[in-house]
Parts: structure tokens; C-alpha cells; sequence
């Protein structure tokens, strides 16, 4: 698969000495969406201002299209939309001119009917003669990703793009980024909502303390990482699980009135069948059962936390 | 592509529009106060001055308040077109954009040196309802003051970079640029000073802009024109030099 953005060893250490990113290496494929998840401080903002030419880097190198963000940051600047996490907008401008001004920026000539096509695609074209100021927090963010389409980018960073905003607007959003999907753009965004990355993305990675602890296919990590749980309910309470089913490894709950059989990819299903009958040879009948899968946000919990203690 | 010349467009027009906005502010405020200057000093006070080598003290403090306006008005344009978008946080847009620093800076300092040359001829046209003028080097006249413009602009530029406050958006002008403008022989001739302080006088570099402005409208000149333009164009080059460097290590722009 084509790469349009290759991260190689990029390391950033801010004059206070902090080091927000350690050497850094990450592949994004042309028309993917790709979701950098972290907790606060982890790096995400400083890797996407780094490869978008806000922070300089302390060392290693970013390609975007083959093109070295920093020798030839033009060409690879054209490339590039970003929406930032804060919502900065001048405030005095009024939405057409500000998406057009972004245009212009960007080194496009006019095109106003690709701005007012942009300005109806994010529902602000009532709007679009209103002042920045008068705009509530939604429509701003939503002006913000306009800004970012104006230039007609192909890889489009979407930092936090959901955040403070309502759950219709969300579903918006992360219909516009499956339509600008399907249009060709590769989309990288952080997010905090676990559930926008198990929505949208293809692959995921995950940062800590500026370290990329994994990066993996949604799906493949979710398989992998992701365990499921078998729960079943007791027809009468046990006071403790049979020795001959210690190789299950069963849990038995507090009230002794259901057990749980947790299986991963390197079990998964294997054994349930004998277990449902070495329960039945000792006498434990269930009358209930359920089965749970960890979402990403418990892989991402995991992860986070297994490198915490790590380190 | 050589020049992002769409973008240079963008953030002219940007800054432009912004002193549309702003009239009572960029444009009517220091015409009035100039207007004022001309009915006090000019008028009131002027009238009971002697002529200065010929011409009158009204006709005389013409070049001097021009200049004041325009070194100020350069800066506050220039410092607070770049210092805002650092406040507001907009400045991600410039950062991120195909923009090279020689853009960046011909739209910024361009916009903001349009704004103070137009200022500066309506300013002289507003002069003409209170003075008899007379310009016997109008290319001359022009040529200071676009130089000074371009010049004071940069320096606003560089203020508005450094600056991480609104006192410090304002100090510079207030304490520095504005007392040496008044010292720099806006309202008289440096000849008029004890010997001693003329030599003072000469390490103030407004001296040289306001003697060179003035030698354009009258003849007259405090310093040989050459020497004002020599200094004028000194000026210029190290604000450019300053201005690249701050573009070449992100000096308050970049992490």
C-alpha cells in the first residue's frame, strides 16, 4: 500500500527540556483514516503541528508525498488541511471570506463555487455572510474543517474534531469524513471519543508519553487485543469453582451466582464446548448466558496502562 | 511555484479590509489629531513663531507631524496585523500554509506600509486646508515616504513578533518611537540646539528621516539629503535582516 505520509525517528524536545515525541516512526497510507489515540500529553498535537509545520522537529525527518516537510515545505504544505483543536477563527471576518481567505492562503485561485459547495457541505451556507463571533461553537468548528477543504487537500488532519460538540453534529462529522474517504483524502485525527475511532478509522495507533506503542488494522487489533467474555448464570449459587475446572481459569462472582469464562485470540472458542460439559458432569447447571467483547476503549486502556507500569 | 502570489493576495487584501473596519481607528483619529497639531502649533501658537529660514512655522512642522504619523501608525498597523493572529491563535493558518517568510512579510509589511502612505497623503491633503505647501521634490517626497513606511512597518512587524502582551504591543511606540520623533526636530530645526545637543541629536536616526522629508518639501534640511537617505535605507536593511533571521529560528512563532 502507498505511503503518503512517512514519519522516520522524529524526535521533539521543547526548550523547557520536556520531551514530547521519541523517535517517532509511523507509515500513513494514501486514502486511509487513521486515528491517533493518547491520553492528554501524550504527543498527538505536537506530532500533527510538527508534520503540518507549526513546531519545528529536533530531529528526524517527515515525508509528505515523497515531498521533506521542511526542504520542500511548500510543496508539501499544499498538501495539507488541518483543523486544529482550539477553536481559532478571527472573529470579525464573515464565514465566506475567511473559507475563501484560506484559499487564497493555500496559493488556489479563486473558485467560488467550490467555497459555497464546502460552505453547503457543513450546513453554515445561511451563515455565510454572518460575522465569526456570532457563530455558536458547532458552526465555528464546522467553519474550521471548511477552511481546511478549501485548498482541495489530500491528507486532511482533523485534531479533536468532535470535541464540544453535540451527538447530531458528530454523526455529521463522521459522515463528512466517510464522504471525504470515499473522495480520495486521507484522514488522520485524534480523538479522546474512543468509540469515533472504532466508528471511522482503518488503522489505529496508539501514543503514550511521545512513544508509539502500537499501531495496528482496527479489525487485526481488536481480534488480537480484544478479549471476550463468556458469563454464565448459575441455576443455583456454587461456593467455589471444581478443581477439575481449574484449567478454565473461571471467575466466580461475589454473590457465587455466575462464572466467567474470558477467551482471546489465542483461545478464542476454544474450549467452551468442554466447558459447557465438564459444568454439566459436576452438577452446575446455568440458566442464563451472555457474552462480552472489550471495546478499543479497553484495549486502549490496557495498553496505556501496561505501558504505564512498564515504565 | 515560485511566489505564492494568491496568498500574498489573500493577506493583503486580509489586512486591508481590516483597516476598513477600523476607519474611526487607522485613518479618521490621526487626521483629526494632526488637525489638531496644525490649529495649535500652526495656527494658535505658530502665528507668533518667526519664520524658519524662510518659511512659516506652520508650513515648517508640515514634513515633522507627517512623519510622526507615519512612524506610528506604521508600527501599530504592522505590530498589531501579526501580533493578533498570535493572540487569537489564528497564526496556525500562516504556519501551515505554502507560505514562504518573503511572502509573509511582503503582505504583512506591505499592507500595513500601503495604510500609513495613504494615511500620509490625506494627511498632507488635510495639511493644505490649514498651510500654504509647497513641494519641490515630489519624487523625493515620495521616495521617504515609502522608505519610511517600508521601514517602520518592519519594525512593527518585529514588535508584534516579539511581543507576547498588549503593553508590549504598546511600549515601544509609546516610549521609544514617539519621544525620539518629537526629539527628532518634528517641531524645529536641530540647528536651533546648543552645539553639544545637536550631537546628540545625531545618534536619534529620525533626525535623519525628518531632515530628509522635509529637504523634499522645502529645501531645507538639518543632515545632507545623502546622508538621511543613506541612513533611511539603513534602517531598512537591518529591520529586513532582523525580520529573516526571526523567520529563519521561528523566534516566537515556532516551538
Amino acid at each position: 500500500m502507498q505511503n503518503i505520509i512517512s514519519i522516520k525517528n522524529l524526535s521533539k524536545v521543547y526548550q523547557s527540556g520536556f520531551h514530547a515525541l521519541n523517535e517517532i516512526n509511523l507509515e500513513i497510507h494514501k486514502g486511509e483514516i487513521f486515528a491517533l489515540l493518547g491520553p492528554n500529553g501524550a504527543g498527538k498535537t505536537t506530532l500533527i503541528n510538527i508534520v503540518c509545520g507549526i513546531v519545528n522537529p529536533s530531529s528526524g525527518q517527515v515525508l509528505v508525498d515523497q515531498r521533506d516537510i521542511v526542504k520542500d515545505y511548500r510543496e508539501a504544505r499544499f498538501l495539507i488541511g488541518l483543523v486544529p483543536q482550539e477553536l481559532t477563527t478571527d472573529a470579525f471576518e464573515t464565514v465566506w471570506n475567511a473559507v475563501s481567505f484560506s484559499r487564497g492562503l493555500y496559493g488556489k485561485p479563486k473558485n467560488p463555487e467550490l467555497v459555497e459547495r464546502i460552505i453547503k457541505q457543513l450546513s453554515l451556507w445561511d451563515k455565510k455572510d454572518n460575522k465569526i463571533m456570532t457563530l455558536s461553537g458547532g458552526m465555528k468548528r464546522r467553519l474550521l474543517i471548511a477552511k481546511a477543504l478549501s485548498h482541495e487537500p489530500q491528507v486532511l488532519f482533523l485534531d479533536e474534531p468532535t470535541a464540544g460538540v453535540d451527538v447530531n453534529l458528530r454523526q455529521d462529522m463522521w459522515n463528512l469524513v466517510k464522504e471525504l474517504k470515499q473522495s480520495g483524502v486521507t484522514i488522520i485525527l485524534t480523538t479522546h471519543y474512543i468509540e469515533e475511532a472504532e466508528e471511522m478509522a482503518d488503522r489505529i495507533g496508539i501514543i503514550n508519553k511521545g512513544r508509539i506503542l502500537l499501531v495496528d488494522e482496527k479489525k487485526s487489533l481488536m481480534t488480537k487485543l480484544g478479549k471476550k467474555e463468556l458469563i454464565l448464570d448459575l441455576h443455583s449459587p456454587i461456593d467455589e469453582i471444581p478443581n477439575k475446572l481449574e484449567v478454565y481459569n473461571l471467575i466466580l462472582s461475589k454473590d457465587k451466582k455466575s462464572v466467567t469464562f474470558t477467551y482471546d485470540e489465542n483461545n478464542k472458542g476454544v474450549g467452551i464446548a468442554e466447558l459447557l460439559k465438564e459444568l454439566a458432569n459436576e452438577g452446575i447447571q446455568f440458566k442464563d448466558l451472555q457474552t462480552k467483547q472489550s471495546s478499543l476503549e479497553d484495549i486502549f486502556l490496557s495498553l496505556v496502562d501496561s505501558d504505564k507500569k512498564q515504565s | 511555484m515560485i511566489l505564492n502570489t494568491h496568498a500574498i493576495r489573500a493577506i493583503f487584501k486580509f489586512e486591508m479590509s481590516r483597516t476598513l473596519r477600523t476607519f474611526m481607528q487607522s485613518i479618521a483619529s490621526p487626521v483629526i489629531s494632526t488637525s489638531l497639531y496644525f490649529i495649535v502649533f500652526g495656527s494658535a501658537i505658530g502665528s507668533r513663531i518667526t519664520e524658519i529660514e524662510g518659511i512659516s512655522y506652520g508650513a515648517f512642522i508640515v514634513p515633522g507631524l507627517i512623519m510622526l504619523s507615519l512612524l506610528t501608525q506604521s508600527i501599530s498597523n504592522a505590530s498589531f496585523g501579526i501580533y493578533f493572529p498570535k493572540f487569537s491563535g489564528t497564526i496556525y493558518e500562516l504556519l501551515s500554509a505554502p507560505v514562504s517568510p518573503f511572502e509573509i512579510i511582503v503582505s504583512y509589511v506591505g499592507a500595513a506600509a500601503t495604510k500609513s502612505i495613504i494615511l500620509g497623503l490625506i494627511i498632507l491633503a488635510t495639511a493644505g486646508l490649514f498651510v500654504p505647501l509647497q513641494i519641490m521634490h515630489p519624487f523625493w517626497m515620495l521616495l521617504f515616504l515609502i522608505l519610511t513606511s517600508v521601514t517602520f512597518s518592519l519594525i512593527g512587524f518585529i514588535i508584534g513578533i516579539w511581543a507576547d502582551g498588549f503593553e508590549k504591543l504598546q511600549v515601544i511606540p509609546l516610549v521609544i518611537i514617539t519621544p525620539m520623533t518629537f526629539l527628532g526636530g518634528s517641531f524645529y530645526s536641530i540647528s536651533v540646539l546648543p552645539a553639544f545637543w545637536q550631537k546628540v541629536a545625531l545618534l536619534n536616526p529620525v533626525v535623519y528621516l525628518i531632515s530628509g522629508f522635509r529637504w523634499s518639501f522645502y529645501n531645507i534640511a538639518d543632515v545632507n539629503i545623502w546622508i538621511s537617505l543613506g541612513m533611511t535605507f539603513s534602517f531598512l536593511v537591518i529591520s529586513m535582516l532582523i525580520v529573516f533571521w526571526i523567520f529563519k529560528t521561528g523566534y516566537r512563532l515556532k516551538s
